[in-house]
């Protein structure tokens, strides 16, 4: 009874998710001519808006269940740094580690610069920061096939102000699940 | 189709040596559109290469300029003509453009268009009168492409290059970013964020159709064409760092250009193909490299100071814009490369992306005003100034496109 009420809840979950989707946009139907492999939408993701009562630090619920390391998924970094702090350690560890019991799951890593500059020089420095993620997590154990970095330059800041504190903020990068990106 | 702001545009400064000269208004103009006249005076105003004078009143192609009044009003040249509607419903527009002090023609041009080309007739008049008096070309007809950003959207234009007649080609919820023209002007390449990472493009603007030129792992950026328009320069981290890559336009046969440790990025063929411009941090910090189109070493452009990006050769090789920090500006500058003399030629703080008229005479750019993006373009002697905003949207990402052959 109790699996059943979780399959259900779970399939209108999918449904009303499938709905909320915004329309694909016409400029969406390119040719590519090289296309990186469509990351197709975990159905588990979606468990995340089901009451999950126990909480398994390495089940897909756990990417956003906010007692789980795994829900935290961004690095901040210094002014001109491309360095990740030790601080983000641990958290690293526990992503790697999740990757590594999710086999087919794959990682997105955002990286992001602040507004001053070049936008194409900014792009190539949160380049820099999603590499220097990557890199991190490699040394963990995560295989290159699990993680593709890239960057959103200066383009997608959460904040808008044009101060310091702002602009930390703006110097991080994220990290993203398959379903996620 | 939804209307598209237009971009208002102001200007500032003049040029030294204005050429006096006098348009009148064209025969029949008054019964077809007020338009003509007009915007053929509004782009050579905007040149800051001439002084116009007004009030000369209309003059019919087939009939005789006032010499000696003109002369006395100091007019070097004097431009009329006439339009006329034909029986098959087109319109046909005559130039004829002469010289005040010797009293003879210096040009007569006739133009068949639709009522809906009245505007680009008169940027093509305003050309052809630019051409026969300063023996350059002119560029009232070429366009320009931005990207107007509101709230939560994105529009890639394309506009006349006075900034009027503003198209969408392209909208999307996620950044576009350094688009830039193929040479015949028919396509652009533009990077795009809708997959959640920069994706290179080449848009075809006849058809609206568009395929992939670079999407290979990791982050794909910085289209630059080849002047062929066979292939583009692009950026792509599939190696690891951001480093520059040659591909062919269709997306296939991407080779490797360059290879450094750090950053090479903002690549950018010389006009004549030898060379390509880039940014790199190479040297520990952002300065401006060259390297053979063709690969092997690359050559410092740039010394002076610790922030030098956005490399742009002028279109007669001779001089480079490009963005330069100092005193934590970022502002546009040109560098003679044969004497490295370089000169700053705003006084903003916030300048972006330069790119030059086909003609080199001017150079047009992002920058902020209060708070919001707007274009701005400067003559490449820093004599003229212009703005070209949009209300309540931000303005960005400005290429200029060719001459239109």
């Amino acid at each position: 009874m109790r699996t059943h009420l979780l399959f259900s809840s779970l399939a209108l979950t999918l449904i009303l998710s499938a709905c909320g989707s915004q329309p694909p946009a016409p400029e969406q139907n390119a040719a590519g001519v090289e296309s990186r492999n469509p990351s197709s939408v975990d159905a588990g993701t979606s468990t995340t808006t089901s009451p999950v009562d126990r909480f398994d630090p390495l089940s897909v619920a756990a990417l956003k269940d906010p007692r789980s390391p795994l829900s935290k998924r961004s690095v901040y970094f210094d002014y001109d740094s491309y360095s990740v702090k030790d601080e983000y350690q641990s958290l690293l560890v526990a992503h790697s580690k999740f990757l590594a019991a999710n086999a087919s799951m794959k990682i997105l890593i955002q990286g992001n610069a602040d507004e001053r500059g070049s936008r194409e020089y900014n792009l190539a420095l949160a380049q820099k920061r999603s590499d220097a993620i990557k890199k991190s997590l490699s040394l963990l154990g995560v295989p290159e096939s699990q993680m593709e970095s890239v960057s959103l330059g200066e383009e997608k800041p959460t904040c808008t102000e044009a101060t310091e504190e702002c602009w930390a903020q703006n110097r991080r990068g994220d990290m993203l699940y398959s379903g996620e990106f | 189709m939804p209307a598209v702001a237009q971009l208002r545009v102001e200007i500032t400064g003049a040029g030294a040596n204005r050429l006096p000269v006098a348009i009148a208004d064209f025969a029949g103009e008054r019964t077809i559109s007020q338009a003509l006249t007009s915007v053929i005076r509004a782009d050579l105003d905007r040149s800051g290469m001439f002084h116009l004078i007004d009030g000369v009143g209309v003059l019919a192609d087939n009939t005789n300029p006032a010499f000696a009044d003109l002369k006395q009003r100091g007019a070097d040249a004097i431009a009329g003509g006439s339009t006329a509607r034909l029986a098959n419903g087109r319109y046909e527009t005559r130039l004829r453009l002469w010289d005040v002090p010797k009293q003879n023609t210096l040009d007569m041009q006739n133009y068949v268009h639709t009522s809906s080309q009245l505007r680009m007739t008169a940027h093509r008049i305003a050309d052809a009168i630019y051409e026969n008096l300063t023996g350059e070309p002119g560029i009232f007809s070429t366009r320009i492409a931005y990207v107007v950003k509101s709230t939560g959207r994105y529009e890639l234009q394309i506009a006349d290059a006075d900034g009027s007649n503003a198209q969408p080609a392209l909208a999307s919820r996620e950044p576009i970013i350094s688009p830039t023209w193929s040479p015949d002007g028919n396509k652009l390449a533009y990077v795009s964020f809708e997959a959640k990472k920069p994706i290179v493009y080449v848009h075809d603007l006849a058809t609206a159709k568009r395929h992939v030129a670079a999407n290979f792992k990791g982050s794909n950026s910085a289209p630059a064409w080849a002047p062929d328009g066979n292939r583009l320069a692009v950026v792509l981290s599939k190696e690891g760092g951001s480093q520059l890559f040659i591909v062919n336009a269709n997306g296939s046969g991407a080779t490797r250009l360059s290879k450094s440790s750090g950053i090479d990025t903002e690549p950018r063929f010389s006009a004549d193909g030898q060379f390509i411009y880039f940014t790199s941090d190479r040297g520990g910090s952002p300065q401006i490299y060259r390297i053979p189109a063709s690969g092997g070493n690359a050559e410092r452009v740039t010394f002076e100071g610790s922030y030098n990006v956005t490399p742009r050769p002028a279109p007669d090789g001779k001089t480079m814009a490009y963005i330069t920090r100092s005193n934590g500006r970022f502002q546009l500058a040109l560098m003679d490369l044969a004497t490295k003399q370089t000169q700053i030629l705003t006084d903003s703080s916030k300048d972006e992306s330069p790119s030059f008229a086909p003609n080199g005479r001017m150079i047009l750019y992002a920058t902020e005003v209060g708070g919001r993006g707007v274009l701005a373009a400067v003559s490449s002697d820093g004599r003229v100034k212009q703005k070209l905003s949009v209300q309540a949207a931000d303005v960005r990402e400005p290429a200029w496109g060719p001459l239109v052959k």
